[in-house]
């Protein structure tokens, strides 16, 4: 499902990581500042690797020898980041639709509702970003990533912005997803109890190196 | 006394007139302009934001020579458009368009270059994972939410469109109904015997026609600020 095998000077800090897996839900585990968000947007093709390969379902989507960078809007990912980032001049419908609008796909309506169902956010159609809790603000972006039918799913840190209170808010959405969507994720985190929850592989990251790699159990 | 005119009327819309088609023509230039300074790092860069500048600075009759020089019928560029295309700017009120044109370029190109930076480059890339190629990145994101602040650029350039003097009428001269703006026919009225009261209606004109610019720019600005926090 996704190999990577990339090298990254970012400023003094050297990102260096190799793994390869076919898990439903790949937790990427470490501190902040371990490398963990630069790895990521390099699998989303937003940061390019020094060196290296990147191959996301059979595609190679980055190799430096052979001089191939797919750029981001071509990889067909969705990515969720820590802060939302909807778009503030679009209502939540439009923000909903704006993956499907992008790709040129046809309508959806069963995928589109079961989506919706899923994350609860039927009643918000018509509001704007601004107008929007915190949780209800990651739950549409979830759902704006999905509807643009990705093959890989990016989650940075998605609930790291969120009191405790909707952090348990969000969290059975997301395990409703990994169970239900079928579509395969990478989900990073620093919070252990989280990514027991919905890790079916953990990378452990530690100051730019893959440091273990195996089921949940390598986070004890 | 607030009687206007036929003659000042003929002014007032050729001010108009020569005003709107400037700042249209400018203003896609200008967003150009204003997304290339903002969002992109090149050799060249600070050379280029002087030049835009340099109108700004430089004497207004100089700007106006030299675009004598370059798009008069004997100028290099003047002369290619007269005899290629039929299109002429000498002494007539297009080439007052465009001396408006130039001279109010740094002042729109200002609003929208600030907007556009403002905007959080995390949206553009957003929307580049959901599978937008960067032109379409562009019009659906970059441009909507740099809207108010395009349309304040638009605003500002047409103000100072429509006041322009020095470089209008060094290269078009002041010839009524064809290049004689309210600035050009100002001046003329108040070498004019008698011509106080004229000149002065235009005056007021003027007057209204920038604060109205003014405050359309400011509010412009505001519904910017609120566009932007998606209220």
């Amino acid at each position: 499902m996704l190999r990577v095998d990339i090298e990254k000077q970012l400023g003094e800090f050297t990102l260096a990581a190799t793994f390869s897996s076919e898990g439903r839900v790949i937790g990427l585990f470490g501190a902040s500042g371990a490398g963990k968000s630069s790895l990521v947007n390099m699998i989303a093709g937003l940061l390019r690797p020094d060196r290296g390969t990147i191959v996301i379902d059979g595609e190679t989507v980055d190799d430096t020898a052979a001089g191939i960078h797919v750029p981001a809007w071509r990889r067909r990912i969705g990515y969720v980041f820590q802060d939302a980032r909807l778009f503030p001049h679009l209502n939540v419908a439009q923000n909903l639709d704006y993956g499907r609008r992008m790709n040129g796909l046809p309508s959806d309506p069963a995928q589109h509702k079961r989506i919706i169902d899923l994350l609860d956010i039927g009643a918000l159609q018509g509001r704007r970003p601004g107008k929007l809790s915190g949780g209800e603000r990651q739950r549409v972006a979830l759902g704006r990533a999905l509807l643009s039918k990705p093959r890989l799913l990016l989650l940075d840190e998605p609930l790291g912005a969120l009191d405790e209170g909707r952090k348990l808010e969000i969290l059975p959405y997301l395990v409703r997803l990994r169970d239900e969507a079928n579509v395969p994720m990478v989900y990073v985190s620093h919070d252990v109890a989280e990514l027991r929850q919905l890790a079916t592989q953990i990378v452990m990251l530690k100051e730019g190196r893959v440091t273990s790699f195996g089921g949940v159990k390598v986070l004890t | 006394m607030f009687e206007i005119s036929p003659a000042e009327w003929t002014a007032i819309l050729l001010s108009l007139r020569v005003a709107v088609v400037a700042t249209l023509v400018a203003t896609p230039f200008g967003i150009a302009l204003a997304w290339l300074l903002a969002r992109h790092d090149f050799w060249g860069k600070s050379f280029l934001d002087a030049v835009v500048h340099l109108p700004l600075v430089l004497p207004p009759v100089v700007t106006g020579y030299l675009l004598l020089l370059t798009f008069g019928r004997k100028g290099l560029i003047g002369g290619f458009l007269a005899d290629t295309l039929g299109i002429v700017f000498a002494f007539r009120w297009t080439g007052a368009a465009l001396a408006c044109g130039l001279m109010s370029f740094p002042l729109l190109v200002r609003p929208m270059r600030l907007s556009i930076e403002a905007i959080d480059r995390k949206l553009e890339q957003a929307a580049e994972t959901l599978g937008a190629a960067p032109w379409k990145v562009f019009f659906t994101v970059t441009l909507p939410l740099a809207l108010p602040g395009v349309l304040a650029g638009m605003v500002l350039g047409f103000a100072k469109a429509i006041g322009e003097f020095g470089a209008t009428i060094t290269f078009v001269s002041n010839i009524p109904g064809e290049t004689q703006t309210i600035s050009s026919a100002i001046y003329s009225l108040i070498q004019t015997p008698d011509g106080d009261a004229a000149a002065g209606r235009l005056v007021i004109v003027s007057i209204i026609l920038a604060l109205g610019a003014l405050i359309a720019a400011e509010w412009f600005a505001r519904r910017a600020t609120a566009r932007l926090h998606g209220n």
